[in-house]
């Protein structure tokens, strides 16, 4: 095929999602629309009847919101990874799927910000943090960490776009105007090639640390404090190896829904699938490791404090959820994705589904069990959480809202970076 | 320069709650009711804890009365984002209402579980409202409040003390637990000056400073008899 016809073929097949709007976009819209719609008026009752309304209480003072705030800055190392570490490493394979991973990113991120929102007990003064700091606080090193890995996400998702941009100016039906805006008048000269690659490499680099100071920080949130089980020096890197983890599983899912909604079969296609597998369950087993260090030490150290957290882990109230987490974080991954027989598109599926459960469910777990058994052993019993009706409607939100951003996004912007498929055809088509 | 401290001697608690109620009515603090009390809303500044020790016949109750310890490093300090929550130059650890959000870090960083979040808007039952007092300013819904080892106190009696050109004197200033308590096991005053009676108590062999192994450099010790030493600390049978 010539190679012009073929670039052609490779666009019109690309851009199809932007340009052809079905009932279906409508009916998706408006279904997330209303989960949100419901979250936002449980969200203005929480504001009028103050957090009494949520499930939390003394001494679980932090909850779902805080669970969610880490699953999802947990999620958007997706794109960090793929885009970042792949791209420096010259996989070739990961070029269809970077952009799906660094849209997952940025609304991770900003799904996962908007926590504090809700958490707050005076969401009013949400600013006084960035005017007036108090540097010594670790919520302060998050505000710090997350302001970083946003802009920097942003601008890694933006710089690689602008082709398309250029691309979607010239042949777009609609928003000529802003795909002008945001092409920078790109016109695909040797020069501006060269700049663009030289930025994208820069940021590649620069953005690997800062997602990893992100999940540390964020980490450190829970770590510097002096509650048995949050105080420990592994939560640094046990938080990054879980964020990628669950970055991969939240991808592999992604990529699945839209492959088969948008008829992106030949993009992201069983290569992908399969490579990032072996990625899930390297980090599985790497996470499986941290867990095993982590409970090991508290359970050989028989600290008074820590041991009531770790058995009501292992054998109290939270043992459901820790042993689910392990079938679902290491067992499942492993049984599913280790046979190549079942390391299938399905298959990836499936495990990552059981991840993203079991990676939420350890936030969850590592958050309320620890909260409960304060070293102030009468405040045990004073309070159990579960969490309220507002809490769940406002976590279905969180993740419809998620969803809308995609969808949005996906309506406006083409899903797999159109001129980077174009620049190695043979590779991406190999593994289809 | 003051440094405020506290022993309380825990052989002579009876129990009693009065240090409870007083704090209730000389701080404003919220009663939240029952049914908030089971979700475990409760705020109480002063709290007594209840350890039962031994075995059914030979058993022994013990109460101690848990606040605020205004430690000297104090973990809640370090962990505000906004300074909501500070030391001042007299050792107390003080919470800025108008400046806290509500992150509510502070409460889990604190060892002691001191810290009550207003997770609604405190009411008083008509007529409770009449009882609030002047001095201490009335909270609101979404901030973190605790002790202040009733600072209003201790500025009147520095006001007086000032107004007379002395200083403040040793047993002057008493705190509403302090003055509450019929058995008095609440001691309070200067731990700079040495000549107080609570720094005498600090130097106790009885005395025993809450989870002192933790660093934080507590401003209330505990008083107890050797035998029982410890004990205090192990899990209640309740």
């Amino acid at each position: 095929m010539e190679a012009s016809a073929r670039d052609r073929k490779i666009e019109d097949s690309l851009l199809r999602h932007v340009f052809e709007t079905g009932r279906g976009f409508y009916l998706i819209v408006l279904a997330l629309l209303t989960v949100i719609a419901f979250g936002g008026f449980m969200w203005m009752g929480q504001l009028r009847g103050g957090l009494g309304v949520a499930g939390m209480n003394q001494p679980v003072y932090w909850g779902l919101y805080i669970t969610n705030y880490i699953f999802f800055i947990g999620i958007s190392h997706a794109g960090t990874l793929i885009s970042a570490i792949l791209r420096l490493a010259g996989a070739e394979w990961r070029r269809p799927i970077t952009r799906v991973a660094e849209v997952i990113t940025v609304v991770a991120l900003i799904m996962g910000s908007s926590n504090i929102l809700w958490h707050l007990g005076r969401p009013e003064l949400i600013y006084l943090p960035m005017i007036e700091p108090q540097l010594l606080s670790p919520l302060i090193w998050d505000v710090g960490a997350i302001s970083l890995y946003m802009t920097g996400s942003i601008v890694y998702l933006y710089l690689p776009l602008i082709p398309d941009l250029a691309l979607l100016r010239d042949r777009s039906p609609r928003l000529r105007k802003l795909y002008k805006l945001l092409a920078l008048g790109w016109t695909g000269t040797e020069r501006q090639h060269a700049r663009l690659e030289k930025a994208i490499s820069f940021m590649a680099v620069a953005i690997i640390p800062i997602a990893v100071s992100v999940h540390t920080v964020v980490s450190w949130t829970l770590a510097m404090m002096l509650v048995p089980m949050w105080h420990t020096a592994i939560f640094g890197p046990y938080f990054v190896v879980g964020a990628i983890f669950s970055g991969i599983a939240a991808l592999m899912i992604a990529m699945a829904i839209l492959r088969k909604v948008f008829h992106l079969e030949k993009f992201l296609g069983a290569l992908q699938f399969n490579n990032l597998s072996l990625l899930l369950v390297t980090m599985s087993c790497l996470w499986a490791y941290f867990t095993l260090a982590e409970h090991l030490t508290a359970w050989y150290g028989n600290e008074h404090a820590e041991m009531a957290v770790l058995s009501s882990r292992l054998t109290g109230a939270f043992a459901p959820y820790f042993w689910g987490m392990v079938i679902a974080c290491f067992v499942m991954p492993l049984a599913i994705l280790g046979p190549k027989k079942t390391r299938t598109i399905t298959g990836s599926v499936v495990a990552s589904t059981f991840v993203l459960m079991g990676m939420w469910l350890e936030r969850f777990i590592i958050v309320v069990s620890s909260a409960s058994h304060p070293r102030s052993q009468q405040m045990w019993d004073a309070g159990t959480y579960s969490p309220s009706t507002v809490e769940i409607a406002i976590t279905a939100a969180e993740f419809a809202a998620f969803i809308l951003f995609y969808v949005l996004f996906a309506k406006l912007f083409p899903l797999v970076s159109i001129w980077e498929v174009k620049e190695a055809p043979d590779e991406v088509e190999a593994g289809s | 320069m003051t440094e405020w401290g506290m022993a309380i001697d825990v052989d002579r608690c009876t129990g009693c709650e009065a240090c409870v109620v007083a704090c209730r009515g000389e701080n404003n603090v919220p009663v939240t009711g029952p049914v908030e009390s089971l979700r475990g809303r409760t705020i109480e500044w002063l709290r007594i804890e209840r350890y039962m020790e031994g075995a059914f016949p030979d058993v022994r109750m013990r109460f101690k009365p848990v606040l605020c310890v205004h430690c000297d490093d104090a973990p809640c300090v370090k962990v505000c984002p906004v300074s909501a929550t500070y030391e001042t130059p007299q050792g107390l650890n003080a919470q800025i209402h108008p400046r806290c959000i509500g992150t509510r870090a502070c409460a889990h960083a604190c060892p002691y579980t001191v810290r009550f979040f207003n997770w609604s808007e405190p009411s008083w039952e008509s007529p409770l409202e009449q009882t609030i007092n002047p001095d201490v300013a009335v909270r609101w819904k979404g901030i973190m409040e605790k002790c202040t080892f009733c600072v209003q106190r201790i500025r009147r009696g520095e006001d007086t003390a000032k107004e007379e050109e002395r200083p403040v004197r040793d047993g002057e200033v008493d705190p509403a637990c302090a003055q509450s308590c019929p058995t008095r096991a609440i001691t309070f005053g200067d731990l700079e000056d040495t000549d107080s009676a609570v720094a005498q108590l600090f130097k106790s062999p009885r005395a025993e400073l809450p989870l002192a192994d933790l660093g934080t450099g507590p401003r209330v010790a505990y008083l107890q008899e050797g035998e029982w030493r410890g004990s205090v600390r192990a899990r209640s049978q309740d």
